[in-house]
């Protein structure tokens, strides 16, 4: 395959960026979208040209560091992350714009590189249940229903990777927050820090930036996890109870 | 661009001054115009029934609730609700709008839209498009009243038939009807999933299908009336 690469190239995150136009031949339909990259990365340094920054990690789809607007959409055309893309979904002589996630509360660091520890800090807040250290309890110590057990599974799939934001037209990182308050909100773990938690987590996504939630649907449908718009309403539900308990 | 994201967490949130406290000001508010624009559409039907009817009906607005209230005082109490409603409606609906351009400060190049409607994407251009209706409509048939064909505008019968025989406000009406379904058929869905109505796949299917029911029966029924008076059936 031959194909047409635009890329955004940026020095750093003072810097103005622009897009770059390279050209890659000889790429195989069978070359995962990172590992194109890597091919092209390999020529710029061989030409002894800065090579294109992308983040990458566990490149199964599992841990949430890949990211790229590609074509105009988050982890390009199929329901995956960018490392299980694969070339095939590709035509030869395509052209291909490359994009880094835009959103103001994540900052461009280099090229295609953003600074996601929004995230972190919103899980920081409240994504998390607090318990005593010692010995492990009893796997079945507290009962939990297979019903809430799935749905707080399903929605733990979120690998926070960003899409929803990057997706989203007000830049607003709803499905993600959703997905956190809905996992522990399902569990009796979770219970205790609810109210707190729901209330914490919107506040710091609020302080970072983030837009407001206009029930659009860009994010389920950019979900590499296919975590579904129903967390947002959990979302807002829980929110609403906390208002309620005074929080 | 901003160089460096925020590093501290906020400490004491309040559940009322968060994105989604705006977002709940906006589904309520919502739901009251929904309430409202299927009553008045409701009252605009009698210009079926004839002139009588009509005028009657348009009378009995200021009498309802009589005696326990003033000569017009439901109406005006009515009409206080409305006007704290769009208050509230547009205030949030300029703020969140405002975060949502701090949000993305860098456009795509390319950017597609895999799943959203038309509808959902034009809420707040069409909301703009609808306040600029009201404010006419208002003019038209309630104060100071406008007569275009330059006729009288003391009877509300004939200033709507005068209204309606005029071709280009019959469009410019038609257009505000079609503005009005398709905010009401994201709104309305919205609004549950704002509310936390919406939080399996069959409640969101439910609610989806419903704004576009009301979609259809508001924008429906209030295009009957300019559309029979235009075509000649409701005549003075």
């Amino acid at each position: 395959m031959t194909l047409t690469l635009k890329i955004w190239r940026q020095a750093d995150a003072a810097a103005e960026g622009r897009l770059h136009t390279y050209q890659l031949d000889e790429v195989s339909p069978d070359m995962s979208f990172l590992e194109m990259l890597d091919v092209l990365n390999e020529q710029l340094n061989a030409a002894g040209e800065e090579p294109v920054a992308f983040d990458s990690d566990c490149r199964e789809g599992i841990c949430g560091m890949c990211s790229l607007m590609i074509n105009g959409e988050a982890h390009g055309p199929e329901v995956t992350t960018t490392c299980q893309l694969h070339m095939r979904s590709f035509a030869d002589g395509d052209t291909i714009t490359i994009e880094p996630w835009r959103a103001a509360p994540f900052p461009v660091l280099k090229d295609l590189v953003v600074d996601r520890s929004a995230f972190d800090r919103i899980i920081q807040s409240g994504g998390y249940i607090s318990v005593n250290t010692g010995a492990a309890p009893d796997a079945h110590a507290i009962p939990v229903p297979k019903q809430n057990a799935d749905r707080a599974f399903d929605m733990a799939t979120c690998i926070g990777c960003g899409a929803c934001v990057a997706a989203c037209p007000n830049g607003s990182a709803s499905l993600f927050v959703g997905a956190k308050v809905t996992h522990l909100g399902e569990l009796p773990q979770g219970q205790a820090e609810r109210d707190h938690r729901v209330v914490n987590m919107v506040a710091q996504h609020d302080h970072e930036g983030f837009g407001g939630c206009t029930n659009i649907g860009e994010c389920a449908a950019a979900c590499p996890k296919e975590i579904p718009l129903d967390v947002i309403s959990q979302l807002n539900r829980d929110l609403r109870a906390a208002m309620r308990h005074g929080h | 661009m901003t160089s460096v994201a925020t590093t501290d967490l906020v400490r004491g949130g309040r559940s009322t001054r968060t994105t989604i406290a705006l977002k709940l000001t906006m589904a309520v508010s919502g739901l009251v115009f929904v309430l409202w624009v299927l009553a008045h559409m409701y009252g605009n039907l009698k210009a079926f029934a004839g002139h009588d009817a009509f005028d009657e009906y348009a009378g009995h607005l200021r009498t309802m609730g009589q005696p326990i209230f003033p000569h017009a005082g439901a109406l005006w109490i009515i009409r206080a609700i409305l006007v704290v409603a769009i208050v509230a409606h547009v205030t949030s609906a300029v703020i969140l709008w405002r975060r949502a351009e701090g949000a993305r400060t860098t456009r795509y190049q390319v950017k597609k839209n895999k799943h959203s409607s038309l509808s959902s994407r034009t809420m707040r251009w069409g909301g703009l498009a609808l306040l600029l209706f009201i404010a006419w409509h208002l003019i038209n048939f309630s104060a100071p009243r406008v007569n275009v064909t330059g006729g009288s505008t003391a009877d509300p019968y004939d200033l709507v038939v005068d209204s309606f025989s005029t071709w280009w406000l019959t469009l410019v009406y038609l257009v505000a009807m079609l503005a009005l379904g398709m905010h009401i058929r994201h709104g309305f869905w919205s609004a549950c999933q704002t509310l936390g109505w919406t939080s399996t796949t069959r409640a969101r299917h439910r609610a989806k299908s419903a704004g576009i029911f009301l979609a259809v029966l508001i924008a429906g029924g209030f295009s009957l009336v300019p559309i029979f008076v235009l075509a000649g059936v409701i005549t003075k």
